[in-house]
């Protein structure tokens, strides 16, 4: 089972490297991570998709919870936005190609956002299956390039992921 | 005041009297305001001699050991004792020095990237870069290593931090956000567990080093249910040895009883434990009739992660226990007590006796000759599984030695650090040929504070418990185990660093000897020469079951010695 994580961490150095650490030491598979800042100051929240079963995910999320500096884990398991954006270069040997490719292109509402005589770049969100077929479909023409960000993810409606009230020990 | 001085001001804030230790080049600044402190510094030889010895002041007294070293080498000598530290849940906290910060990075003199190094063997670690950041890290440190599941946790500050004048405060709020350690375990699930051992006709009571601090709680508990008790390795002491109702330890070389009982349970409490693998052998044979588990543990990730859970207790063992006595019942056991009394009787742990000396025997003759009133130390092998299986420990904080990680050389220093957090207690290192050898020149920070530590070397001439599995699964082939050739005289050894030493060969002198060497004061060192055939027995071989037990040393089996 493919389980997208999202983590909220304290921005300290080295937490990315904390947070890695400990999912290769203690042998989870991911399949991405993905990091970034968030309008609070102080915080950035790591993106993670991990495959296992339910025990496996249970262990993530207490394994990470035990990290100081790690302030919530949720496992999305609710209605969620998931995201993953990727840039695709593909080689172009002709017109005919040319067109084909735009035309998939527009059918997976890919981005134009470099023309070369040989090439094209596109840029394309969505979740990961989408990303996959995407690339998927344009393997035929010959790939250039590939880089993907990893999933991100959102639960949808009022629920976020926030600092616990502070609570008596 | 320099970042030095505030560090020494802040650590006396914690309540710090001894800090374990050995200087070098990017320490030098808090050594120097060391100069004038109040709190005592002990200078060990080497620094996993100091971690130790700040784990076993830790193990010993229940407060935090702290340890100190310089950059690079000095750091990473460190990095044994911290996960020995981590694996069996010892506050203890590490104050490194490092490269100034204008040369991390260079491949400085001295440099090595300890943070990063030590991440994984630390419950928390971080190097503090602003000068005004020392009062918080410290307290944030020593409130991280003591509470929830104790643990270590490394500070590292670079030589220009320690240099910089602090402008702050020492009045510091801790502000850890991701970290909220939870002490009291739900009402629901503590009814719920209650229920079931109301139910149970077979329950047993397992208890670990999370139990320690919590003695007198489940003291109560089992005195009030009736409920057999088996302590963990590290849950010996927790509750008495001597009392009828302990089975024993369980696992690898743990007693029938225990392990017999936790085959057949259909109910088992655990408190402060993990069951680690070589308390449950083979997990998916472990208790294989225990309907129910409850499992009481303040680290969550514990609960689930290694034996399925029926009833998850997240809470501290102490407050938890407290509950449990409160709507606990005098449960109605006969006919599993009758059980166990069986198996208790026909296998205690025992020995057969040679004409030659045997550890066995050295171990139980110093339990008798103390009454058991000792704080005891070991290494890691046959002596230490002697020690667990023949010294009865009745009192908690009593057994000090390297459970999870099997850290060879740590009773020398262990017994350094227990004997200065409990100067009124004698404390025995039983320690093995091989393991002392690791840690030895710590004999000089054992003569210099003259400390009450009788050192008894149980030598066998061999890595023994290396040759017990070569004995039993590799066709005796004795592979690089032999020390006899090479052993130094460890009386003589001893002798050279001022200490008494003492030699042991003959059975028949066993008793006297153990008595001069209790009646000399502070250190004594004795030797005693044991046969190298012994085996540690019963044994569940690892990967095993309980069901795969072997009660006797096979080899007497056949040969009839
Ligand atoms: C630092 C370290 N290295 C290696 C081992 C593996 N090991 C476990 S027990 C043992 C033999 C210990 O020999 P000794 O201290 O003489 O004790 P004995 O088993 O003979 O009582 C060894 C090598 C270990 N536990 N720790």
């Amino acid at each position: 089972m493919r389980h997208l994580v999202s983590v909220l961490v304290q921005d300290h150095p080295g937490v990315l490297q904390r947070v890695a650490g400990l999912i290769a030491r203690r042998g989870f598979n991911i399949e991405s991570l993905a990091v970034g800042r968030t309008h609070q100051e102080g915080l950035s929240r790591i993106s993670l998709v991990v495959s296992g079963d339910d025990a496996v995910l249970e262990q993530v999320e207490k394994q990470l919870n035990r990290l100081i500096e790690v302030i919530k884990v949720t496992d999305h398991a609710e209605p969620h936005v998931e995201r993953e954006l990727a840039l695709v270069k593909v080689s172009i040997a002709g017109m005919e190609e040319r067109m084909e490719v735009k035309d998939i292109a527009e059918a997976f509402r890919a981005r134009i956002v470099d023309v070369a005589k040989r090439s094209i770049i596109f840029e394309l969100t969505g979740d990961s299956t989408k990303v996959n077929n995407f690339i998927e479909a344009m393997r035929p023409y010959g790939l250039l390039e590939v880089m993907r960000t990893g999933a991100v993810g959102m639960s949808r409606g009022e629920q976020v992921l926030k600092v616990r009230e502070k609570k008596a020990v | 005041m320099n970042g030095a001085k505030a560090i020494l001001k802040a650590l006396e804030m914690q309540g710090v009297e001894i800090i374990f230790g050995h200087p070098g080049g990017t320490i030098m600044p808090t050594y120097d305001a060391l100069y004038d402190s109040p709190i005592r510094h002990v200078l060990v030889r080497h620094e996993q001699g100091g971690i130790h010895a700040a784990t076993g002041y830790a193990r010993a007294s229940g407060r935090v050991g702290v340890v100190m070293a310089t950059s690079g080498p000095g750091a990473l000598n460190l990095v044994t004792g911290l996960q020995d530290a981590l694996m069996d849940s010892t506050p203890v906290v590490a104050i490194t020095g490092n490269v100034p910060q204008h040369l991390i990075g260079t491949d400085a003199f001295q440099e090595a990237d300890v943070v990063g190094i030590t991440q994984p063997v630390t419950k928390h670690n971080m190097q503090v870069r602003n000068v005004n950041d020392i009062p918080r890290a410290i307290a944030e440190a020593f409130y991280i290593a003591s509470t929830g599941r104790p643990g270590p946790v490394l500070l590292d500050f670079p030589k220009d931090v320690q240099l910089a004048e602090f402008t702050g405060s020492f009045d510091v709020e801790i502000d850890l956000p991701g970290y909220k350690p939870t002490y009291k375990g739900h009402p629901r699930q503590i009814e719920r567990a209650l229920e079931a051992l109301n139910r149970a006709e077979r329950p047993v009571l397992m208890i670990g080093g999370g139990a320690q601090h919590a003695s007198a709680e489940v003291t109560e508990l089992a005195l009030k249910t009736g409920l057999p008790v088996i302590p963990t390795l590290m849950g010996l002491g927790a509750f008495p040895g001597t009392h009828p109702q302990c089975l024993g330890m369980p696992g690898m070389h743990g007693s029938v009883a225990a392990n017999r009982a936790i085959q057949y349970a259909d109910t088992i409490l655990a408190i402060g434990l993990r069951f680690d693998d070589r308390v449950t052998g083979k997990i998916s044979r472990f208790a294989p009739n225990a309907h129910t588990v409850i499992h009481v543990d303040i680290d969550p990730a514990e609960i689930g992660k290694l034996v399925k859970t029926s009833i998850p207790v997240v809470g501290d063992a102490k407050w938890v226990a407290a509950e449990l006595v409160k709507g606990a019942k005098r449960l109605n056991l006969g006919k599993w007590w009758a059980q166990l009394e069986e198996w208790k009787t026909k296998y205690p742990f025992t020995w057969k006796p040679k004409p030659y000396l045997q550890s066995q025997e050295v171990i139980q003759a110093f339990w008798e000759a103390t009454g058991g009133r000792a704080v005891v130390t070991a290494g890691v092998g046959q002596h230490q599984m002697f020690t667990a299986q023949f010294f009865k420990f009745d009192r908690p904080r009593t057994w000090i030695n390297s459970g999870g990680l099997g850290t060879m050389g740590v009773g020398l220093p262990f017994a350094i650090g227990a004997a200065l957090a409990r100067p009124d207690e004698l404390v025995i290192d039983f320690d093995g040929d091989g393991s002392f050898q690791m840690t030895l020149q710590e004999l000089a920070t054992l003569k210099k504070l003259n400390l009450n530590v009788k050192i008894v070397i149980l030598n066998n001439g061999f890595l023994g418990m290396v040759r017990q599995w070569q004995d039993l699964f590799h066709a005796r082939r004795y592979s690089e185990v032999y020390l006899a050739d090479s052993n130094p005289d460890f009386a003589k050894l001893a002798e050279a660093y001022g200490i008494p030493g003492f030699t042991l060969t003959d059975k028949g002198r066993l008793q006297e000897t153990v008595k001069e060497v209790l009646a000399q004061p502070g250190p004594v060192l004795l030797e005693a020469r044991v046969h190298h055939e012994e085996g540690v027995f019963p044994m569940i071989p690892s990967g095993g079951a309980a069901e795969d037990m072997i009660i006797e040393n096979p080899r007497e089996a056949v040969a009839g010695d």
